[in-house]
């Protein structure tokens, strides 16, 4: 098998002598993002799934049920649905931009993902930078609900869309404080250095020096993803589907894929920021670290990351919705305040040597 | 050719492309489009170069950040195509002037005299283990410390002062009080009162 494409690297390096040996490295990257995606569609399909399932039950329903047993094909039936439904065009839509903003925003939702590492040297990409990549691409989603708003050329849509952009842009500062005090007791804004700083066990990890920090990042994350009780850009009750208002078939299921494929991605963040990413929770512990040994860390990652996929289920069947002004507040008067603090409380921590963290 | 000079020339042709096409589109959201596809080809060029961390802010702080408020404002404003396309002669003379001057300085500071490459030498090509973030930062920190510092407190005046320029008017504004807010109990809003139904006298 390794020969086989090692000459085929070959043929390809001397069929375009331009590309002198990096074609091969193309190609691979190619292939692992490859593998990266595939799986990642296929989690957000049955996150759909799970979401409808868990809310079910918390509200003493049943949820799916008919299609496929225990309904578990409900996801492929719906991909199917949304494949095969018609996709309108407004009359008075800006068609090019109508049709750009899916694309921008899965793509960024989609690229983020490139850098994330799922245990020791699995990764797409090492970057040295790796979070502000991900600050950087993840803040260009909200160009997909904007340019929806404005290109759909409707009243709801553009609502959702000014509301969007504020919201965006006031809780990514938050969110961008709330990483700074990670950077700063992790030393590296690279995401491979910052889950091996936080080696040796659950005490090791950042989530009790930052836990107040923890709490405003799973917040923010919630915002960030529009996800309830945040979810005043599409906001049924008041502007019927927000920027989604005009997208049929295809074209919404693409902004849906983006939605959750953000939601999985901000909950792997908080796991690799707080929660010591690959790492196992029992290091350090004398029984049970040799027993879970032959656990690979991926599977930690995983696991620690369902745990943080069923809380935005579990937030979004508790709460019921903020005012648009309430949440303003809470961003720039609760949240700003708190994160500031706590850079200098880190700031103290890290010159006095406290705990095992720095 | 290597890959990395396609590569640059490829990001080159979308800066140009997306610049040109920036000031020539009429709608005034596509403009602001293609200015955020000439920062993305220009955070690729440096990217190129090794100033990683360069690239990244600029896209964080002007495409994630500066972009958006400029597209929330552009769908605020009512643009009237026809008295921008009237004023246009009056100001093509200056226009043309003012680009004249702009361009013969860049060219005069940026041009291959000062910057050729028998002027300055190209830099030197880092291994994988350098990192642009770390050599920054320690210049940032140690020998630009107080610029450093000094720019990020002109920073906040400016903020301060944006936001007291906006503040300074105490009349006509509604305040909510949040705490009031949710302290309400159902009593202070809700009176209920028990009216004697007409039915029952019939009855």
């Amino acid at each position: 098998m390794m020969a086989l494409w090692q000459s085929f690297v070959e043929l390809v390096n001397e069929l375009i002598p331009w590309f002198d040996g990096s074609i091969a490295a193309i190609l691979i990257i190619l292939i692992k993002a490859i593998v990266l995606v595939m799986p990642l569609m296929l989690v957000v399909a049955y996150f759909t799934y799970a979401e409808r399932k868990v809310i079910g039950y918390m509200q003493l329903r049943i949820g799916p049920n008919r299609v496929g047993p225990k309904g578990w094909l409900q996801p492929i039936a719906d991909a199917l649905k949304l494949m095969t439904k018609e996709i309108i065009f407004p009359t008075k839509a800006n068609i090019y931009l109508f049709l750009l903003a899916p694309v921008l925003a899965i793509a960024p939702a989609i690229a983020v993902w490139a850098v994330i590492p799922f245990d020791e040297g699995i990764y797409v990409a090492n970057l040295d930078i790796s979070l502000l990549y991900v600050l950087a691409i993840g803040s260009i989603g909200v160009y997909g609900i904007i340019l929806a708003g404005w290109a759909s050329n409707s009243k709801y849509p553009l609502l959702g869309a000014l509301r969007s952009a504020s919201l965006l842009v006031s809780y990514e500062i938050v969110i961008g404080f709330a990483l700074v005090t990670v950077v700063m007791i992790a030393g590296s804004v690279n995401l491979n250095d910052i889950v091996m700083a936080q080696k040796g066990g659950i005490m090791h990890w950042y989530w009790i020096p930052l836990f107040p920090m923890m709490i405003i990042f799973f917040i923010s994350a919630l915002v960030e993803t529009n996800r309830a009780p945040f979810d005043v850009v599409e906001g049924e009750s008041e502007i019927v589907g927000g920027t989604h208002v005009e997208y049929s078939g295809m074209t919404f299921a693409v902004f849906f894929l983006a939605e959750y494929a953000n939601m999985i991605l901000m909950a792997v963040l908080a796991v690799i920021m707080f929660f010591g990413g690959w790492h196992s929770p029992f290091e350090g512990v004398p029984v049970m670290e040799s027993m879970f040994a032959w656990v690979p860390g991926i599977i930690w990652l995983l696991a620690k990351t369902t745990f943080f996929m069923f809380l935005y289920l579990w937030v979004r069947a508790t709460f019921p919705r903020f005012r648009y002004d309430q949440i303003m507040r809470l961003s720039w008067k609760v949240f700003l305040p708190w994160t500031i603090v706590w850079i200098f409380v880190v700031a103290l921590m890290t010159q006095l040597k406290i705990g095992p963290w720095f | 050719m290597t890959f990395d000079q396609i590569l640059f020339y490829v990001f080159s042709f979308w800066f140009i492309a997306s610049s040109l096409a920036m000031i020539f589109s009429r709608n005034a959201a596509k403009a602001v489009l293609f200015l955020i596809l000439s920062f993305f080809s220009a955070a690729s060029i440096w990217i190129l170069l090794e100033a990683e961390f360069l690239a990244i802010t600029l896209i964080l702080v002007y495409v994630g950040a500066v972009m958006v408020l400029f597209l929330f404002v552009i769908k605020m404003l009512n643009i009237d195509k026809s008295t921008l396309r009237a004023k246009f002669a009056g100001y093509l003379p200056l226009g043309l002037i003012v680009a004249a001057i702009i361009i013969a300085e860049m060219t005069l500071v940026l041009g291959g005299n000062q910057f050729g490459l028998d002027v300055v030498a190209a830099p030197a090509r880092h291994g994988a283990d350098y990192s642009n973030i770390t050599v920054l930062a320690m210049q940032l920190y140690t020998t630009y410390v107080y610029p450093f510092e000094l720019a990020a407190v002109l920073l906040l005046i400016a903020i301060i002062a944006a936001i007291t320029l906006v503040h300074r008017n105490e009349l006509n504004r509604k305040k909510q009080s949040i705490s009031e807010q949710v302290d309400v109990q159902a009593k202070d809003r809700v009176r209920i009162v028990s009216i004697a139904s007409s039915s029952k006298e019939a009855k």
